[in-house]
């Protein structure tokens, strides 16, 4: 355990070799890049399986290959070793399995996504798989821009209440009467023009990066001091503001909002960032009792969340199953799951269309059916490789707020991971989230895809530390 | 802070293992559960998935399924609906299916134990799955005939080559049109299923082999032939001749169809009492037979058989352990006697085919996609009721009932055709059965038919087996002898 107070030391660290001059970068460039080469290469194999998947797509949807959707998928490709050339020259040293990850399931997603539409006759700009390359062109453009110009992450230290500021703003958008927009029941969307943005996404980016900065800055109160009661050093009365504010900030999304997953997720990356830390296992034991008590309270007093626990335990009941708003999807979804069985139906010989919102909330019951839990398990293998990828970060970083905002970004991406899919599959209650990188939706690509670039920009900084072997 | 993240990585793959845990039991565990569902619309698309094979008549089908744009795929098509309903049934979305539709769903889907390899092969090269088609037995021109005959009664048709059981032609009506309930809208079939099972009649069932009526004096075929073959009597052997029977241990009495005695005279023969339909001589025959001879017979010809045609076939009964005024009553097809009309068309089957019955049947051979073989089907003897003579006296006497007896509307010019007809009682006051049953030519038989018309040919108790059954069965007969 580091023992490092406040910000660290040398904010501006040893510079990336490529970050130097611009008009020395080709001679720098003959340095050979070994991780830089790896990424090429997995880049490589990615869009193989990625074009692969389109293809598998077309002929066992369509019948017939449309090299359309193979010029749009070239637009992203090049976007996307666009980012890999810019990492040869600002971030030499940054992990190589992020991109391509990421990369990955984005691809498949949007394969899964656009045998969706051809299920349901979308085609041009109706077409969610259009949509979703546009976003995804958007969001990684952004992911370059955010390696770009944030040359070291220690400077975001410096915004920590602005971060806290844009966080609130971001969250209030919503609720603004003109451009905030109600759909499926939950007000998180903003309306501008022909786009719809789901705000609360890029928050979490945010309030990841102002947690990082206050909890850096305050842990020693936070963890230091407090009364011992049952073997756990509760903190004082007075040391309790941070987590009752972000307590009642996530119940007030879930009354005003009706957003569940979303309280969830801020939440629970707040406890785990303040509980990582703090070193005080009282802080999960205070965080998790007051979202139960939180939770259990707005499920009696809130028919929606109420709703949503009935659907998750009496699923099958034939009233709740033919009730509007009952367990019709949760089903549709598990008899998906069935359908595919341990190895599939084949991309394109499912019927994933049958389930409401399959390209999005569903996606991975469309994985499920078409690709099989043998698909299913690459997936989360794959998930998991970029969220151990994000927490080695934090093992090997040097500097706490780095540290902390590399366990932060990743454990949303879990935390999004276990709510969306975990509620899909009965696990836990069903709360409207995306999965990260697979789902339709350009607010979540744009987040996940900033998320990328932070990891990159993070670890590279994490290598560039000669002193520590990993 | 590195041990906060060792927790924190456990609390993530912990996350991950119970989302791999849920996963493996949904897709692997309960995966049969949720098929089985009965909501899952997946398991009925799968099945709709399949170009499922066609049913032919003649080499041409009468259902076959073509391709849709739809979520379905494939589009179930009856080109002569009503004209074959009885034979094919139907093919829904959520209300099953009935018939050859039903029956050899097996093979029709491609999921019968012989298409296994074929099914895998097509998996792995990636192949539609397609279904073997069935070729029916049916001849065209004769169900034409016996659809177009029975009009717009309520009854069934049913012809059978006698020599081999072939079924040639199978009529139900009321009919109904399958591709009603072959839409692709499970409101709309519900809607359509439900008006049919209430419409009268019962559309939805095929009388030919589902629909039992009593068989009335057609069943003294069986009676006649257990006289002569069983009891060993002759066909000159005499009965009392009255004109009202009473019912042994009853207050009830039995009298003939025209109310008089049976023909002049004190006594009536066999052959008089069988040309005629008198019911006094056959029940006064069957009292002094006694039960026995008479259910041998009546189980020799089928009754109480199980039979698949290859769908299932609703049980003729005769029944057992009678006292003598039910015996009396069963000996001219009346009591607690029923038959479907394939049992009566056996009938005369058997008698046509020198008293060998064989077993009916409905298909000819079921084809594979690449047009192999899976199953042809080849004439089996059923059971032998006749001997040849026996078979030949039952010939000569159902001729002359044709000729100059009971069932004269049945003669064609020049062809010498054997028949017997049937206008059974059912409840006090309830229209008539009416039934006529025979097969020619009668020297070389080629033919032999049932037709059962219900409800008194809305007649009420006023018409009679040869005034409308008759004419049905003549049409029929014509249509095979002049082919």
């Amino acid at each position: 355990m580091t023992n490092a107070t406040g910000p660290l030391t040398a904010p501006n660290a040893v510079p990336g070799p490529a970050a130097a001059t611009p008009g020395r970068g080709f001679r720098r460039i003959r340095v050979p890049q070994k991780l830089r080469n790896l990424e090429l290469f997995l880049l490589l194999f990615v869009c193989a399986v990625n074009a692969f998947a389109v293809v598998l797509v077309q002929f066992g949807a369509l019948g017939y290959a449309d090299m359309t959707v193979f010029t749009l998928g070239a637009g992203l490709a090049v976007l996307v070793f666009g980012m890999h050339v810019a990492l040869r020259f600002v971030a030499t040293n940054a992990d190589p399995f992020i991109l391509p990850i990421a990369a990955l399931l984005n691809g498949i997603g949007i394969a899964v996504i656009y045998r969706i539409d051809i299920a349901e006759n979308l085609t041009g700009w109706e077409s969610t798989a259009v949509r979703q390359v546009v976003w995804s062109g958007v969001a990684i453009a952004l992911a370059i821009g955010v390696i770009l110009v944030i040359r070291n992450h220690r400077v975001l230290q410096r915004y920590t209440y602005i971060a806290m500021f844009v966080a609130a703003v971001l969250l209030l958008l919503p609720m603004l009467p003109v451009i905030g927009q109600e759909i499926n029941g939950a007000r998180v969307w903003i309306h501008v023009g022909a786009f719809s943005f789901q705000p609360g996404e890029v928050a979490k980016i945010a309030l990841a990066v102002f947690f990082a900065g206050y909890l850096v800055s305050r842990r020693d109160s936070l963890s230091m001091v407090g009364t011992k009661f049952l073997g756990l050093r509760f903190p004082r009365a007075r040391d309790l503001g941070p987590i009752l504010v972000l307590w009642a900030l996530s119940m007030s999304v879930i009354i005003f909002q009706r957003d569940l997953g979303t309280a969830l997720l801020y939440f629970g990356l707040f406890v785990v960032m303040i509980y990582v830390a703090t070193g005080r296992a009282s802080w999960v034991v205070l965080g998790v009792g007051l979202f139960l008590a939180g939770g259990v309270i707005a499920g009696q007093v809130l028919t929606y969340v109420n709703d949503r626990f009935t659907n998750w335990l009496d699923a099958f009941n034939p009233a709740i199953y033919d009730e509007v708003g009952g367990s019709y999807q949760l089903v549709q979804g598990l008899f998906g799951l069935a359908n595919g069985g341990l190895i599939g139906t084949g991309l394109g010989q499912g019927r994933p269309d049958i389930t409401p919102l399959a390209q999005s909330d569903y996606i991975v019951a469309s994985v499920g059916e078409e690709l099989g839990l043998a698909g299913l398990f690459a997936i989360f293998a794959l998930y998991l490789l970029f969220i151990s990828r994000g927490l080695r970060i934090s093992f090997a970083g040097q500097d706490d707020f780095g540290r902390l905002l590399g366990v932060g970004l990743s454990f949303t991406v879990a935390l999004q991971c276990f709510i969306v899919i975990g509620g899909v599959t009965r696990v836990i209650p069903l709360t409207g989230l995306t999965t990260p990188f697979m789902a339709a939706g350009g607010s979540s690509l744009v987040a996940n895809w900033i998320i990328v670039g932070l990891l990159l920009r993070l670890s590279d900084t994490v290598r560039n530390q000669p002193r520590l072997v990993i | 802070m590195t041990r906060e993240l060792k927790r924190v990585s456990i609390v993530v793959f912990l996350m991950f293992l119970a989302l791999f845990a849920s996963t493996t039991t949904i897709q692997f565990f309960q995966a049969d559960n949720l098929a089985g569902d009965a909501r899952n619309a997946r398991t009925i698309y799968a099945s709709y998935d399949t170009e499922r094979g066609a049913i032919l008549v003649g080499g041409q089908p009468v259902a076959e399924s073509v391709p849709t744009d739809d979520e379905y795929k494939y589009q179930r098509v009856y080109p002569q609906g009503p004209l074959y309903s009885a034979v094919t049934g139907y093919y829904t979305l959520g209300q099953g299916s009935s018939q050859i539709e039903q029956t050899l769903n097996d093979y029709l889907s491609g999921t019968s134990d012989s298409q296994f390899l074929d099914y895998l092969n097509r998996l792995v090269t990636g192949q539609n799955p397609q279904g073997a088609s069935v070729e029916l037995t049916i001849d065209p021109v004769v169900q034409q005939a016996a659809y177009d005959a029975l009009g717009s009664y309520q009854g069934a048709v049913v012809a059978i080559e006698p020599s081999t059981g072939r079924i040639l032609a199978m009529v139900s009506k009321p009919d109904f049109d399958p591709n009603t309930l072959a839409v692709h809208d499970t409101q709309a079939v519900l809607d359509t299923y439900d008006a049919l099972l209430a419409a009268p009649g019962d559309p939805l069932i095929n009388k030919t082999i589902n629909d039992l009526n009593p068989p009335g004096s057609t069943f003294k075929i069986v009676t006649t032939s257990a006289a002569l073959q069983n009891a060993n009597l002759p066909v000159d052997h005499t009965e009392p001749n009255l004109a009202r029977f009473p019912l042994p241990g009853s207050d009830r009495t039995v009298s003939n169809a025209g109310g008089g005695t049976c023909g002049g005279g004190d006594s009536v023969t066999i052959a008089t009492a069988f040309i005629l339909s008198c019911n006094i001589p056959m029940a006064e025959l069957g009292v002094e037979m006694g039960e026995q001879p008479l259910a041998d017979m009546a189980k020799a010809f089928g009754f109480g058989t199980e039979l698949t045609v290859p769908m299932d076939v609703s049980t003729s009964v005769y029944p057992r352990g009678l006292d003598d005024a039910q015996l009396a009553l069963s000996a001219f097809g009346q009591g607690s006697d029923v038959a479907t009309p394939l049992q009566i068309a056996m009938l005369s089957a058997a008698v046509a085919n020198g008293g060998k019955l064989m077993t009916p049947n409905l298909v000819d051979a079921i084809q594979a996609p690449d047009l192999s073989l899976l199953e042809s089907f080849e004439a089996k003897e059923l059971s032998t009721p006749l001997t040849s003579t026996t078979a030949s006296q039952l010939s000569d006497l159902m001729v002359q009932a044709v000729d100059n007896g009971a069932a004269t509307n049945a003669r064609i010019d020049g062809v010498s055709v054997a028949g017997k007809t049937g206008t059974a009682e059912n409840g006090e006051g309830d229209p008539y059965t009416l039934w006529f049953t025979g097969f020619a030519p009668a020297d070389n038989p080629r033919v032999a038919v049932a037709v059962v018309v219900e409800d008194g040919g809305g007649l009420g108790q006023s018409g009679s087996g040869n005034e409308l059954a008759a004419p049905i069965a003549k049409r029929v007969l014509e249509a095979v002898l002049s082919k």
